[in-house]
């Protein structure tokens, strides 16, 4: 049963990220992601991470999408104004996809002996409580400097939409 | 528990919270109009049947059998989805609200929730954000520049008030320690609702539920002096009865957080005192009566604040919720860490 819903769902997150890059119009491309970011959602569900899964929905789908499409209706993008983009920039661009994928792959395979110790203490280890300990104790100065880089993005953003007062 | 007659509990809680989330909806229609009525010294709808209850079964009526309009649009399958998927996360948000304590029936304890998520609040949040969607895609596939405009401006207006919403109760679940609904309404248990214990937090979530809903004073998506009829300009027949009844399965829905979350939910003095003497059945149907009353009192609230305040202005709205609601829902935040750490 669940491994049919896992067929599913992954045919559904490869096939709505190919139509994601396949597609011409921009608001398509940004719906079929919409509906890969939900199937990964439900992938996590799968592995019981209900924390997972709903902060994924709330802050791709709900916010980061929104406000990506709200950018592109905004846009008036027509097929000539479409940026040339040469062999070598889709070549890089791949390259880099394929080292992000590799320091991914690595990065689970180290958490892999960290998440048995939790399954043979047979303690829920995908509840908030766990998982709130775990964060802001083990991981407490990781944990910030993330959120400091998220601010320091977040400022970056703002003085750059400043308007530049007149002399 | 046996499948079987879990998927038949489930699914009948479901069913039923399903047809009254229907049943409010449909009626918040006729109880707008009367309440309108009422405010501005009308008689308001009163042909059809009594008083005119049966109005919203004549409206549905002439919905369904009015001329489906396309415009011309090259994305007809995105124009049909928009109300469909605005009128689906308009219900499912219903599935973690406790409805009532329990039942006893047939010698075993029927829980009066469809399912009890460990993390209710952030799902609730997550179908929230994903709400904007219907009138995003719906608008967006109109291919008419002030459904756009209306897109554009509900999309800003819905993630601008979701943050100051995701802080306000931020206060809530730092003295509830809990992100079930179940376990914080148990909490509120014999009067100790949250709204004594924060009144700030209230009022945010208050104000902001009016922006999430889309209601005047912060209807500015579908502001018609403006926008003629905002995101369903386009629509017809059906799919238009779609946007504003998914308008009012959202008011029922957002009515229903703010009493389970501030209101104590189905909790009301004397609840454990008729648990014992009444027994389990009858304590449980006042609690759902109570329940009920609270959210029709919400409801009431509505929509007699939209015939007392005229609209914002975009600028205000916007003003409001980044100057305002936001710092005073982080002020909320840090007076709460300081009253706990310093009263426990």
């Amino acid at each position: 049963m669940l491994e049919i819903v896992f067929y599913i769902l992954s045919a559904i997150t490869l096939g709505t990220a190919f139509l994601t890059v396949y597609s011409k119009n921009p608001i398509h491309s940004a719906i079929y992601l919409v509906v890969s970011f939900f199937s990964i959602a439900g992938h996590y569900l799968l592995f019981n991470a209900q924390f997972l899964a709903m902060v994924h929905i709330i802050v791709y789908a709900g916010a980061i999408m929104v406000l990506l499409l709200f950018t592109l209706m905004l846009m008036n993008l027509n097929k000539e104004d479409e940026v040339s983009k040469p062999i070598y920039i889709k070549f890089a661009a791949v390259f880099s996809a394929g080292i992000l994928a590799l320091v991914l792959i690595s990065a689970l395979k180290t958490a892999q002996p960290e998440m048995i110790e939790y399954v043979s203490s047979n303690e829920d280890y995908q509840s908030i409580k766990v998982l709130g300990k775990v964060l802001l104790n083990e991981y407490m100065v990781p944990f910030e400097f993330a959120s400091v880089l998220l601010l320091v993005s977040m400022i970056g953003a703002v003085l750059i939409s400043k308007k530049e007062e007149k002399i | 528990m046996d499948t079987t007659t879990f998927i038949i509990e489930k699914g009948t809680i479901i069913v039923v919270v399903f047809a009254i989330t229907m049943l409010m909806a449909m009626y918040s229609t006729w109880a707008e109009r009367k309440v309108a009525a009422f405010l501005q010294d009308r008689v308001g709808p009163n042909r059809a049947g009594w008083g005119g209850l049966l109005q919203p079964l004549a409206d549905g009526l002439k919905l369904f059998t009015k001329e489906e309009f396309f415009p011309n649009t090259p994305n007809k399958f995105l124009f049909i989805l928009g109300p469909g998927i605005a009128m689906s996360t308009a219900l499912i948000t219903s599935a973690v609200i406790p409805w009532g304590d329990k039942f006893h029936i047939f010698g075993k304890d029927v829980v009066l929730q469809a399912t009890d998520l460990d993390v209710s609040i952030l799902y609730i949040f997550g179908v929230l954000s994903i709400g904007v969607y219907g009138i995003m895609i719906g608008a967006w596939a109109s291919n008419n520049k002030y459904s756009l405009m209306s897109a554009v401006r509900a999309s800003s207006q819905m993630i601008s008030y979701e943050v100051a919403m995701g802080l306000a109760i931020i206060s809530i679940l730092m003295m509830t320690g809990s992100l079930s609904l179940k376990e914080i309404t148990i909490q509120q248990a014999e009067m100790k609702w949250n709204i004594f214990y924060q009144p700030l937090a209230f009022v945010i979530f208050l104000v902001c539920s009016f922006a999430e809903t889309n209601r005047t004073p912060f209807d500015l998506a579908e502001c018609e002096s403006e926008l003629i009829g905002g995101y369903h300009t386009e629509y017809s027949s059906m799919k238009m009865g779609f946007y504003l009844f998914a308008e009012y399965a959202n008011m029922f829905i957002s009515a229903t957080i703010l009493s389970v979350v501030f209101l104590g939910g189905y909790n009301y003095p004397g609840m454990e005192w008729a648990e014992q003497n009444w027994g389990v059945n009858i304590a449980n149907i006042i609690a759902i009566a109570v329940l009920f009353a609270k959210i029709c009192f919400f409801i009431f609230f509505y929509m007699w604040i939209r015939w007392t305040i005229p609209r914002f202005r975009y600028d205000q709205l916007m003003n409001l919720g980044w100057k305002i609601l936001i710092p005073l829902a982080v002020l909320n935040i840090i007076l709460t860490g300081i009253v706990m750490v310093l009263f426990n």
